[in-house]
């Protein structure tokens, strides 16, 4: 991976990835919603891995500008081997149960603006025949439970999506990898108690990193959440209905 | 989501403490709306006592603003976000042939912690505090302005903010020199000492041959024991290889039972750590990590102090000839049979910080930790804290959670005119406890 495009350049996974690439001589183009933290994660990448990093600002909600910043991306790189699709946001549930509109912002920043991301991706490294695409979706996805299932579903459409979307690309050399992580501490879980499941996100992007390289198809990042989810998936909905998760 | 109160603690775990977390991640972004709440930065909670509290108020954690921004290997100037660990920053420098100009015993502190507190090291009589290594610093204010500030740009607020406790606004990001070395190795002797005489004769021998020197002293020896200790001294070894440490392995997995440590158990620890070292004068070559952080090592060792929690008692008073205030406060430990295994005696030198609020005077200081057991311990430290003001001291805050305002007040006469650079926004524990307002 050499030439590599991030969407959501500046989530704390995303800036974890981009150093483990960039220490590893990749060039990179960063795509996010501020130019003035895109300057900084791109100074940082200069600073400590003497990597030149491209930069470029878009609004995720609007879907229609995506195409052009994949283009763009292409271009300032000279071609594209991958693309890591990083960008998300963890909503409020309790405001989401009480207001469908906030519900729906989840869904379109989260799940419709990961498609369309995903869509233009697709056709790009089919014609290509060759690339990889590495999409951040949840364990939270695995199950929808009430204290984030706004969240959950969210990531439970996008890991389908994926799965098909694997299977379409597979026969033109483009892999598709879903990773799944678990509690990341991160400032999007900086109110949630650190607990022994809490991992970091330099830990989450090794995990990331090597399993796109090795063309894996499912990351759980830790490896132990595979075996939670594996537990919480098997629990019959008689009995899960009456649980506090 | 993010509004509940947390309790937080800082690294003597005393006092207990509750704030809203708001963390800063980025330097661009704006300063994050206390509510009405006073607001603090919080690096790495490395403070021992409250001045990185902010009891009922809005804590900014910074650690997740860690950007290394710029770096010369021409002249050793860094520029990094405040959030930035010298931990992550040796990383970054060493391999490069670069150390921290100088560092407290903890690498666990972010850049910000160490500007706000104008931290100290062994190198002290040789570079100062590490304020006089900062060429400049952003400053974001809760009016929304930016400054930059340095020994020409906003002087006045460049002085306020070295040593300013964090309370001069939101250190966002801050440009600063290293050393520059050519090995990650220190080459070390220490030297057995039976008497403050000989401490002060070692030490005054070793200023101009080492930039790094410290004593670890036995507090509680007394009569022709007293003052009896290690001296631990080195220097940057001239050839080898420039290897990063590694992060710590160990962790204290629970707190101890308060009973575990008490005068007897201190007591044995300290004898045998004295004796444990057989010659007068030992050599060695260590890697950085064992010279400056021997407790960097094993994280959580706080909890050695049990729930309850530690005080550190840190204050520096003028050399005299007979070093009487030194000697009466040494009786005074051993004679109230607490104390601790770390006792640590260091001269400062004449080198002054641009801070209008440093702690170090040219002098000798005493740092030492005591398990906290209550009044007994608060009743020893107002019977040391008079003898200190006696002999012209001065506390440090950031090893404090207990001095009264005119400890603090007589003691830093610049104290006053500081005031007037406070952001209105902002506060903390330490603060409010040492005027004595509610706000």
């Amino acid at each position: 991976m050499k030439k590599v495009l991030i969407i959501g350049a500046t989530s704390a996974i995303a800036q974890a990835i981009a150093a483990r690439l960039a220490q590893q001589g990749a060039q990179l183009f960063l795509l996010g919603r501020s130019q003035s933290r895109l300057n900084l994660l791109a100074a940082d990448l200069k600073t400590r891995h003497g990597a030149s990093a491209a930069t470029g600002v878009i609004n995720f909600d609007d879907f229609s500008t995506h195409a052009a910043a994949i283009a763009q991306a292409a271009k300032a790189l000279g071609g594209l081997d991958a693309a890591f699709l990083c960008h998300g946001s963890l909503g409020d549930q309790k405001a989401c149960e009480k207001d469908f509109a906030l519900t729906e912002a989840e869904f379109r920043t989260n799940l419709l603006g990961a498609i369309s991301f995903l869509t233009h991706l697709a056709n790009f490294f089919e014609a290509q025949k060759s690339g990889a695409i590495v999409a951040i979706s949840s364990v939270a996805g695995d199950r929808g439970r009430q204290s984030n299932y706004i969240y959950g579903s969210t990531k439970a459409g996008l890991t389908a999506f994926l799965q098909g979307l694997r299977n379409r690309l597979h026969p033109h050399g483009v892999n598709v990898l879903t990773v799944k992580p678990g509690f990341v501490d991160t400032p999007m879980t900086a109110h949630l108690k650190k607990g022994l499941l809490m991992a970091t996100p330099e830990k989450v992007a090794g995990d990331i990193v090597r399993a796109a390289e090795k063309g894996r198809c499912v990351l759980y990042t830790p490896w132990f959440w595979r075996w939670i989810m594996l537990i919480i998936r098997s629990i019959p909905e008689t009995i899960f209905r009456k649980l506090k998760l | 989501m993010t509004n509940a109160l947390q309790s937080v603690e800082s690294w003597g775990r005393f006092p207990a403490s509750k704030s809203r977390l708001l963390p800063v991640v980025w330097s661009s972004d704006t300063l994050p709306d206390g509510g009405g709440e006073k607001i603090l930065a919080r690096g790495l909670g490395r403070s021992y006592g409250d001045c990185g509290l902010n009891d009922n108020g809005v804590l900014l954690p910074t650690p997740a603003m860690n950007h290394l921004l710029d770096f010369n290997p021409q002249t050793g100037l860094l520029r990094c976000e405040a959030g930035a660990s010298l931990d992550a920053i040796l990383q970054f420098a060493v391999p490069r042939g670069w150390f921290l100009p100088t560092t407290p015993g903890t690498k666990f502190i972010t850049v910000g912690g160490a500007i706000a507190n104008d931290v100290h090291g062994k190198n002290h009589h040789r570079a100062g505090t590490f304020g006089r290594h900062v060429r400049c610093f952003e400053l974001l204010r809760s009016d929304g302005s930016r400054k930059i500030c340095s020994a020409t740009e906003n002087s006045d607020l460049f002085a306020a903010t070295i040593g300013g406790l964090g309370l001069t606004g939101l250190i966002t990001w801050a440009e600063f020199s290293l050393r520059k070395i050519s090995s990650a190795f220190i080459e070390t002797e220490t030297i057995k000492f039976a008497s403050l005489d000989e401490f002060f004769e070692i030490s005054a021998d070793s200023d101009a041959g080492f930039e790094h020197t410290v004593a670890w002293v036995d507090c509680l020896a007394r009569g022709k024991n007293l003052g009896r200790g290690l001296f631990m001294r080195g220097n940057h070894a001239a050839r080898g290889p420039l290897e990063a440490h590694r992060p710590p392995k160990l962790a204290m997995p629970f707190d101890f039972p308060a009973a575990a440590l008490n005068s007897a158990s201190v007591k044995a620890f300290n004898t045998l750590y004295y004796a444990q070292v057989l010659g007068r004068v030992t050599h060695s070559t260590q890697h950085y990590e064992p010279f400056f952080y021997p407790l960097d090592g094993l994280h959580h060792w706080n909890r050695i102090y049990g729930r309850r929690g530690f005080f550190q008692y840190q204050f520096v008073v003028p050399q005299t000839s007979d070093a009487a205030a030194l000697r009466e406060i040494f009786e005074r430990i051993a004679h109230s049979g607490q104390g601790s295994f770390l006792a640590v005696l260091k001269m400062f030198g004449a080198l002054a910080s641009p801070g209008l609020m440093s702690f170090p005077f040219p002098g000798v200081t005493l740092a030492l930790d005591f398990a906290n057991q209550g009044d007994k311990t608060l009743e020893l430290f107002r019977e040391l804290d008079r003898v200190v003001l006696a002999a012209g001291g001065r506390f440090y805050p950031a090893k404090d959670a207990r001095m009264p305002a005119e400890c603090f007040f007589q003691t830093y006469p610049n104290a006053e005119k500081f005031r007037t650079f406070i952001d209105p926004a902002f506060s903390s524990s330490f603060w409010r406890r040492v005027t004595q307002t509610n706000l």
